[in-house]
């Protein structure tokens, strides 16, 4: 166990829509955290969210954890696969907390429909709420495509996320990373990592 | 060693390690991964009955011939249980019957929020609730001596939040198994006839007494002192919440929710100033708390509805929240919806067409009941759809004729529609009844039932034949159709709704995640810009796929030679399955074929 392992237990929040890979990140984070001999727990509801509806993944991480659902207000880094997702839960953000979007927009029923517009303006509108330095916004389908592979935003964004916490070394993730993905895609997915990490 | 489990994960490896062999259920969400993990390990049998009542007979069975068996199922699964549950309290078990019961606080896969703490107390059998993975592991083990030490049922019930967090679990071998199996014939004890269900009353009485003793020193039901200022008495996930948010506090954590143990809960309530019970749902513990005469507070503080989590405890126990306050903007919801491809969309898409009154039912399909296709009008229960149809076609006689039809999955009418459909056919119903037949249970991901052909353990098996079995049933007209012909599917139901006496419709088609290869490889569609003239039918069948883009968007110039339209779908061909639906909707033929 690191030295410098606080007492305190940290929170990611992982939001997006069913299909995009956000259970396979969490389920990620969490073995990359128990190697590291930390207590780690995480919490989704499957079922009917699978269905192309909102899908949320809390990943809590310490000496020792309790709940594996963090509270309102004590998220310390919200994961948006999907832009407008952002909005959706940034009442669980912390103050001071980090918010980290995938530039993709996946349109819900009612903007599909015509009924509603897909919100302008919400990068510009987390900036001014949390302060430019607190929102980190990434192309990840064009790093996934560039890495060779189309689906593997899901490791973009672990990349993205592995330089925000500063505890856990990079060849951790990555032998995590190897252990628990199909060979054939490996290589594609380490490109993917690194493309996210240096973004 | 240590491994990142699932609490429905742990529950399997417990039950593995501690020797069980036999496990029967039906699926249901938070409950599946169960059975689908336990089926996994080696050397056990384990089945998908029909429904969760066959699987609990099932397991009685197993459990008489002296086996460690459990049956699985969501909440309200054991409702549909509950006749064999309420005996077997009585009769016992000879070897060991666990049943698990996995509820859904916040409801958010069910049709209710039942709490089935309560089928603990009324049907006499002890329960027990762990907190996190590593005690579902250990519970399951414990639930399965208890069954034998007390010759009782057990429950083991979890929620949602149990069921599907993960968190670290110690991993150890299995136990060697010794075969307990034989044939016994214990006719006093399994019979269940007046005379000797009074003798087997009294047993459970006794049985309860002994329990409440063993309650008092289980380790499970443990004492954590701290400031003595707060005392909280809790159980399962909620004792998580509650530790998050005051680990100063004392704390009575409960791994045995029936029967209570009474000294336990006085001595700890003497020791504390102010006492608190955290619990989500029903105020199950409160009340047998507040009835031994001690001053506690629950439910005047906590909601009744809804899971918990640390910030709710924050909230009853101080009043306030300290979470920063944060306005959020109003965004479009994003509602769980039917696949791109779905089957069900063509048939609901048509439903929608004949104005019928359409009874539903518990599915993926269920979701068809919001708009655009708002193309069902009530869904209760488990296989309710087809009675409900029956009953309201008598009640409406010739007023009803042509505009009353009852829709069920396939896996939802081998659970519970056949007796039913029975019904409506003997009673001459004139009602339309739709198996709408997509070949799997696709809602809780894709298990096997006995019209697949498959076992859960993956073994050929005889298929159910609808057509054969609607006949012999009694209902003379039979017909099969692919949902996604949305002009035979029209004619068919048109017809069908016209005839006298009960008829059947199997509308057959696999569900698209079954078909997802074949998907991938099918040509998809795209709608010609020129052609389409921004009239949004193809919109209308709620496809994911097709998106409505205003002229700016679509980037293209505004037409001034069609003043009113303001911009053309566009369809996403990454979603796009080639299932043809909207093809067949479109009256300009604006929506084509990919070529090659």
């Amino acid at each position: 166990m690191d030295k410098d392992m606080e007492n305190r237990v940290k929170s990611l929040l992982l939001a997006g829509v069913g299909g995009q890979g956000i259970l396979l990140a969490s389920d990620i984070i969490c073995k990359v955290m128990m190697e590291k001999g930390y207590d780690v727990k995480k919490s989704e509801v499957h079922g009917m969210a699978q269905r192309g509806g909102c899908v949320t993944s809390h990943v809590r991480y310490g000496k020792k954890v309790y709940s594996p659902l963090a509270r309102k207000g004590d998220v310390d880094i919200i994961v948006s696969f999907e832009k407008l997702e952002a909005l959706r839960y940034l009442d669980y953000l912390k103050a001071g907390g980090l918010v980290l979007v995938n530039d993709e927009e996946i349109y819900p029923p009612s903007v599909n429909l015509g009924e509603a517009d897909y919100p302008r303006g919400i990068y510009e509108s987390l900036r001014a709420q949390l302060g430019p330095d607190h929102v980190k916004v990434v192309t990840g389908p064009e790093m996934a495509a560039r890495a060779g592979n189309r689906r593997a935003v899901n490791t973009v964004m672990l990349g993205v996320i592995s330089r925000f916490i500063p505890e856990i070394g990079v060849e951790d993730w990555k032998k995590v990373l190897a252990k628990m993905l199909p060979e054939k895609i490996i290589e594609a997915n380490l490109k993917a990592f690194d493309l996210g990490r240096a973004a | 060693m240590q491994e990142l489990m699932s609490g429905n994960e742990a529950i399997a490896r417990g039950a593995w390690e501690c020797g069980a062999t036999f496990g029967a259920g039906y699926p249901g969400t938070p409950s599946t991964e169960i059975l689908e993990t336990f089926a996994q390990y080696k050397g056990v049998y384990a089945e998908w009955s029909p429904n969760e009542k066959v699987g609990l007979e099932v397991a009685i069975g197993a459990a008489f011939a002296g086996a460690r068996a459990m049956a699985v199922m969501k909440h309200v699964g054991v409702n549909v249980a509950a006749d064999p549950l309420f005996t077997v309290s009585y009769t016992g078990t000879n070897g060991a019957l666990v049943i698990i019961t996995a509820d859904d606080p916040s409801l958010h896969s069910s049709q209710n929020e039942q709490d089935n703490r309560n089928y603990a107390k009324f049907a006499k059998i002890p329960m027990l609730e762990p907190a996190d993975s590593q005690e579902a592991k250990d519970f399951i083990k414990l639930a399965f001596e208890l069954s034998e030490k007390f010759d009782t049922p057990v429950f083991l019930r979890t929620t949602t939040r149990v069921s599907h967090s993960k968190s670290v679990v110690r991993i150890e071998p299995q136990a060697a198994l010794e075969d307990r199996t034989d044939i016994r014939h214990l006719p006093l004890k399994y019979v269940m006839v007046p005379i000797n269900a009074r003798t087997r009353r009294v047993e459970v009485e006794k049985r309860t007494l002994a329990l409440r003793e063993w309650a008092e020193t289980f380790p499970g039901n443990r004492v954590e002192m701290g400031s003595a200022e707060v005392g909280i008495i809790t159980a399962g996930m909620p004792y998580n919440y509650a530790k998050d948010a005051f680990p100063e506090y004392s704390y009575l954590k409960l791994g045995m929710v029936n029967p209570l143990p009474e000294k336990l809960i006085r001595d700890f309530a003497s020791k504390v100033k102010k006492l608190y019970v955290v619990e989500e749902l029903d105020p199950f513990i409160e009340e047998q708390v507040r009835a031994m005469g001690i001053e506690v507070t629950g439910k005047a503080v906590f909601p009744y509805t809804n899971e918990f989590d640390p910030g709710v405890i924050e909230k009853g126990l101080t009043g306030a929240s300290s979470a920063p306050a944060v306005t959020l903007q109003t965004i479009p919801p994003r509602p769980p919806n039917l696949c791109p491809g779905c089957p069900h969309r063509g048939l609901f898409y048509a439903l929608n067409k004949t104005k019928a009154f359409v009874s539903g039912d518990i599915g993926c399909y269920t979701l068809s009941y919001m708009k655009p296709l708002a193309g069902m009008d009530s869904c209760i229960c488990m296989g309710a759809s087809i009675g409900i149809a029956h009953g309201m076609s008598k009640a409406l006689g010739p007023k009803g004729k042509g505009k009353v039809v009852g829709v069920i999955g396939d896996s939802t009418f081998i659970h519970s529609g056949i007796t039913t459909l029975l019904n409506a056919a003997y009673n001459r119903s004139d009602a339309v009844f739709i198996i709408a037949d997509n070949r799997t249970t696709a809602m809780t991901g894709m298990q096997e039932h006995p019209a697949t052909g498959y076992t859960l353990q993956g073994e050929k098996a005889k298929e159910l034949d609808f057509e054969a079995l609607g006949k012999v049933l009694g209902i003379e007209s039979v017909e099969v159709i692919d949902p996604l012909q949305f002009k035979n599917t029209t004619e068919v139901l048109k017809r069908e709704l016209q005839k006298d006496g009960p008829s059947l419709i199997i509308s057959r088609s696999p569900c698209v995640l079954l078909m997802s290869k074949k998907a991938a490889r099918a040509k998809h569609f795209f709608t010609d810009p020129e052609k389409c003239i921004g009239c949004k039918v193809c919109l209308t069948c709620g496809c994911p796929a097709i998106s409505w883009k205003d002229f700016e968007k679509a980037g293209m110039p505004p037409r001034p030679e069609r003043k009113k339209q303001k911009g053309i779908a566009v369809i996403d061909a990454t979603l796009c399955t080639g299932c043809t639906l909207c093809a067949q909707l479109c009256r300009q033929e604006a929506i084509l074929r990919e070529d090659g």
